[in-house]
């Protein structure tokens, strides 16, 4: 899932210092999961934002609202009716649903209220790690199964670098070092010897330095 | 084997002589005088000059500038390439620029992370790790191709080395590692400091199993403590670096005053005693901003004077 923080209430503040009335737009998907920007989030959100207004004087409508999806124009069609009421919207959601909301509204201010940081998943409950920076050109069949693109701190397609040290990486001892735990895996597989394969330089032109990236399915359009 | 770069070092080790390189880290500003001053202290004691490549992540001169000095001077120098900061193009690019001041080193590292140095806010490149670097560069000089396919003019002709840490984790790769290094095109290696002679001995005995060291010359690094406190913190600061407690306890036992001769002489011994390892092409003698040293380790070691090519 893609994994994102709630912004610090301040800067929160800061970006709706000059509106009159705002809603608070969560998402019911991965921001929900991560505890960042479900319907929970946009309550505790509007709450504070309301008591900061009234402590400064303020008369702000603050609105709620949680959709199933941003990311979905059908589910943002849902909040046409009530959006008029708003002149800006803070959206919880991850920056691609903040992204599609301010399409969507053309005329309204869409600010963002979480920092949206990686594709990852909890490994327990209150921890979130990378796994995936959707490189558009998987090469995970050749590394055990861990990802080397997200996972070492320089990318390595043929590591460890020198700097591995005890399984951990060289940028710091609580960062699993890649290159171990693809070792590790390839082991447990019997399949060691590929180790020495030379990886092959990368076409990243799949990858965010070929440009913005589209993906056109003809046998589904319609 | 005949020589298959114009390259000083590379003549040297093909004949047979055991090759003695050193390293100087280019200065935090633009005065050339200070690596000029180093290359002096240094110039008729080893056969080529490293210089390093914003090492830890500092930002300083450019190694490709420093080199040209280097050879300026009618010295050999070894230009250190890190994929830290540039892409394929800027490489292939600096190969290129190298090349036409007929520096005929060159070698390829991935580089420290940039969270080590002062611009640890910045992005990091890494589009080609050291191997494929490796690779970029036979390619461009045996099969005078550019990665894109291009010919290239007048291919860079450059004896091409990489680095080893045979005392990086995890031990049971360093060896296949090593393979993929010369597999990849490395013909000369320089280590990570030795200081943990028994395991580096393992590690040799591992490397002439499978014949790599027909394959490739390995010049074993070493750097000289300058004091107990040095030693303490390469041991435990220094990601990689295997300092064995008997050597830290040396250091800590000699008084304050006579510590960096006691440095001096450990680094002495150990070229002594690796001498003796098959294998062992040369040494790589990295005196931390401590340069003025250097010629006596080398003469101290056996290693003077220096043949000719
Ligand atoms: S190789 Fe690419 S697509 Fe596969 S997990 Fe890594 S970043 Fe994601
Ligand atoms: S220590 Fe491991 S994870 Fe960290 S940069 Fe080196 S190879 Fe990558």
């Amino acid at each position: 899932m893609i994994v994102a923080e709630r912004k610090p209430i301040e800067e929160i503040l800061g970006q709706v210092k000059q509106v009159r009335s705002v809603l608070v737009l969560g998402c019911n998907e991965c921001v929900t999961v991560c505890e960042a920007g479900g319907k929970k989030e946009v309550g505790v959100l509007a709450s504070a934002l309301r008591m900061l207004f009234l402590q400064q004087g303020r008369e702000v409508n603050v609105g709620e609202r949680t959709l199933e999806r941003q990311c979905d124009t059908e589910y943002l069609e849902e909040i046409r009716d009530m959006i008029d009421a708003f002149d800006a919207v803070v959206s919880l959601a991850c920056g691609v649903g903040i992204q599609f909301t301010a399409e969507r509204y053309p005329s309204k201010a869409v600010y963002p209220g979480v920092n949206t940081c990686f594709m990852g998943a909890a490994l327990e409950r209150g921890v979130w790690s990378e796994r995936c920076q959707g490189c558009g050109s998987c090469i995970l069949a050749a590394t055990g199964a861990v990802c080397p693109i997200t996972r070492c701190a320089k990318r390595l397609l043929n590591g460890p670098c020198g700097g591995s040290t005890a399984g951990k990486c060289e940028i710091s001892k609580d960062v699993e070092c890649a290159w171990q735990l693809i070792i590790d895996r390839l082991k447990a597989l019997g399949r060691l010897e590929d180790y020495e394969r030379l990886s092959p330089i990368k076409d990243w032109s799949t990858d965010r330095a070929g440009g913005p990236r589209k993906i056109i399915r003809e046998d589904l359009r319609s | 084997m005949s020589p298959k770069t114009p390259s000083k070092l590379e003549k040297i080790l093909r004949a047979g002589h055991r090759a003695v390189t050193s390293e100087c880290g280019p200065p935090r500003g633009s005065d050339p005088a200070h690596i000029v001053h180093k290359a002096q202290l240094i110039q008729r004691h080893v056969d080529a000059i490293n210089i390093t490549d914003n090492q830890t992540s500092v930002c300083r001169l450019c190694s490709l500038a420093a080199c040209i000095r280097l050879k300026l001077m009618g010295l050999e120098p070894v230009l250190q390439m890190v994929v830290r900061d540039r892409n394929r193009i800027a490489l292939q690019s600096d190969i290129l620029g190298a090349a036409s001041f007929d520096i005929h080193n060159l070698l390829c590292l991935s580089g420290d992370h940039q969270r080590f140095g002062d611009n640890a806010q910045g992005q990091n490149v890494f589009d080609l790790d050291s191997m494929q670097l490796l690779q970029t560069v036979r390619r461009m000089r045996d099969e005078g191709k550019f990665l894109g396919g291009d010919p290239v003019q007048r291919p860079p002709a450059m004896f091409v080395g990489a680095a080893a840490n045979p005392f990086a984790d995890p031990f049971e790769i360093r060896v296949p590692r090593l393979a993929k290094k010369v597999a990849a095109g490395a013909e000369f290696i320089q280590t990570q400091c030795i200081y943990n002679l028994e395991r580096f001995e393992k590690w040799m005995e591992l490397v002439r199993d499978r014949g790599l060291h027909e394959k490739v010359f390995i010049l074993a690094g070493v750097t000289p403590f300058k004091s107990a406190g040095m030693a303490r913190y390469m041991k435990s600061k220094v990601p990689g670096m295997d300092v064995p407690d008997e050597v830290v306890k040396r250091m800590a036992g000699t008084p304050k005053d006579k510590q960096a001769e006691e440095g001096i002489t450990i680094c002495v011994e150990t070229i002594q005693r690796l001498k003796a390892v098959e294998g062992v092409a040369g040494f790589h003698i990295m005196a931390i901003e401590w340069e003025e040293r250097v010629p006596e380790i080398v003469e101290r070691a056996g290693l003077f004077p220096r043949p000719t090519v």
